[in-house]
């Protein structure tokens, strides 16, 4: 921060300021109650709160997730029905060879190859930083086709296993349109596992999303992590890490509640 | 009679032998070296003399994907060496003895298989340093989990069979009982994980080094000139292309492999 040449006297005022020159302990002691009172510590470069600039990159994020979601849950629920409906059909042959490159797709190359389809060679989509809603396209394929294929496998066998049980038959015999068994009798039921699944995935989301920002520039939480990273800007990464592991914590918990709330047996037990 | 029942797990081998090949032979079958700077021909596109191209610095791209195989295939057989060895041993511990030591190696494991995987190593990169040793240190810190909780399963599984029993009786050592009786039975299982864990780590370890955090820059990994390609895809989207396309072929192909050993071992599994 000093450079090379620093003074002695400088190095020891720079130490001093950091509160490095006190023992680790009550370094550490001083972060924890920091912490608990929602104090993450002054950046390094920019002698600002760390939440603060945490908190203004969030928004971005967030849309970035949200725009990831939207699009695995458009790809996963038709393919998956479909699917479902017709096994080892046709479409479902093709969804799971899609799948399978899906998952093994690495997102900083299927990013790359979006923006060299529809950026260069069609020239319909801009390629960098957020702005409107053509912006978010790009990124929000990027980071949710590993989600939809993994959710569309799901949502079919998923769907597969209910289909057989003895309140589809029934309501089959009951006379009722196939339309109105399959979406009301037996997603509901089929969803139950699939909403696991979708909150264990989201960490893979917000892992993923920092990859994603890099591709694409995205002004997220992920590449202020990242230039922490490379700016040794350590109360920098240690919030920024600290907050992605809390959002984790915090959707886990959010999807075993809602896992009690769409499935009475659980509630009940 | 065939090996397996799936072809895609003889498109796998085949990949994976080829892929081996380059690595071992890159010297040999590399058109250049790799780290040739070529200015004049910067950023050709794939042409004669260089089917791939050129990226930034003139480089010829076949070369250095031949020596990044080198690269890929070194952390993903050291990374799931030393892991799948602690996993192997603390797995064993932890069935075996259960108690305590099972209790406490447990909820480390659920403490690390809570969060996802590429979150922690970026965290432990972090802290470390950028550097290909790190990355090293930081995949390994983290893979045995999945072979300890594995090889726990597995080993509370067999532990109460008849042979196992018998063997104790016989009066063997604890230690004999787990390497001669208990281990043969479960190493099918682990040579599984350990097919799919190496593709898990070559995308890890592309990840990493595609986001600064891994290979140093110049070096011919294959995440470093994607992120390398990043930069120029404007200009010269063939330079992207080839990286990605090398690590989809590789990472597919472990998996085949793993899905038809996987077969293969247990029939009774099969596909999910």
């Amino acid at each position: 921060m000093l450079g090379d040449y620093a003074l002695p006297g400088d190095k020891q005022e720079l130490r001093e300021n950091l509160g490095l020159d006190r023992p680790i302990l009550v370094q550490y002691g001083d972060y924890l109650t920091g912490i608990v009172q929602g104090d993450l510590g002054i950046s390094i470069h920019s002698k600002r709160a760390v939440t603060e600039e945490i908190w203004e990159r969030i928004p971005a994020s967030a849309e970035l997730m949200m725009g990831a979601m939207v699009v695995a849950l458009l790809i996963a629920f038709p393919f998956g029905i479909l699917s479902a409906l017709k096994p080892y059909g046709i479409l479902d042959s093709t969804s799971m060879l899609v799948s399978f490159l899906g998952v093994a797709m690495p997102n900083f190359w299927l990013g790359p190859l979006l923006i060299i389809l529809f950026s260069i060679q069609l020239d319909w989509l801009p390629i960098n930083e957020r702005g409107g809603l053509e912006h978010l396209i790009l990124p929000s394929i990027t980071l949710g086709t590993a989600m939809a294929a993994m959710l569309s496998r799901m949502i079919r066998s998923s769907l597969l296993e209910v289909l057989g049980e003895d309140y589809v038959l029934n309501a089959r015999a009951k006379g009722l349109p196939e339309r109105q068994v399959i979406l009301k009798h037996a997603l509901r039921n089929a969803l139950i596992p699939v909403i696991t699944v979708i909150g264990l995935q989201i960490g893979v989301l917000l892992s993923g999303a920092i990859i994603t920002e890099a591709i694409f520039d995205w002004p997220g939480m992920g590449s202020l992590l990242l230039d922490g990273i490379y700016n040794r800007n350590y109360p920098l990464v240690q919030g920024c890490i600290l907050t992605i592991a809390s959002i984790y914590v915090i959707v886990n918990l959010i999807t075993d509640i809602t896992y009690a709330w769409v499935d009475p047996r659980v509630r009940l037990s | 009679m065939t090996m397996f029942r799936n072809k895609w797990t003889y498109l796998g081998l085949v990949i994976i032998i080829l892929f081996i090949l380059c690595a071992i032979l890159a010297p040999w079958i590399a058109p250049e070296d790799p780290y040739k700077i070529n200015l004049v021909q910067e950023l050709a596109p794939p042409g004669e003399g260089h089917i791939m191209g050129r990226d930034i610095n003139g480089s010829d791209i076949l070369s250095r994907l031949i020596y990044g195989a080198r690269i890929s295939i070194t952390i993903g057989l050291v990374v799931v060496l030393i892991s799948s060895f602690v996993g192997i041993l603390l797995g064993l511990i932890s069935g075996y003895y259960g108690g305590w030591i099972d209790l406490l190696l447990m909820r480390l494991v659920d403490i690390l298989l809570a969060f996802p995987g590429l979150l922690l190593a970026i965290a432990l990169v972090a802290v470390l340093g950028p550097s290909i040793t790190n990355v090293v240190i930081a995949l390994t810190a983290l893979g045995w989990v999945s072979f300890a909780r594995l090889v726990r399963g597995q080993v509370i599984s067999v532990k109460e069979r008849e042979y196992v029993l018998a063997a104790k009786t016989s009066g063997q050592s604890d230690i004999r009982v787990m390497v001669l009786h208990i281990l043969p039975n479960i190493v099918s299982t682990v040579i599984v994980q350990a097919t799919f864990n190496i593709a898990g780590v070559i995308i890890s370890e592309s990840s990493l080094s595609f986001l600064g955090l891994g290979a140093p820059p110049g070096t011919p990994s294959w995440g470093a000139m994607l992120s390398e390609g990043k930069q120029v895809i404007l200009d010269a989207p063939h330079v992207s292309f080839f990286p990605g396309l090398a690590i989809l072929l590789v990472v597919l192909a472990f998996n085949f492999v793993g899905d038809g050993l996987r077969d293969k071992f247990d029939p009774k599994t099969g596909r999910e």
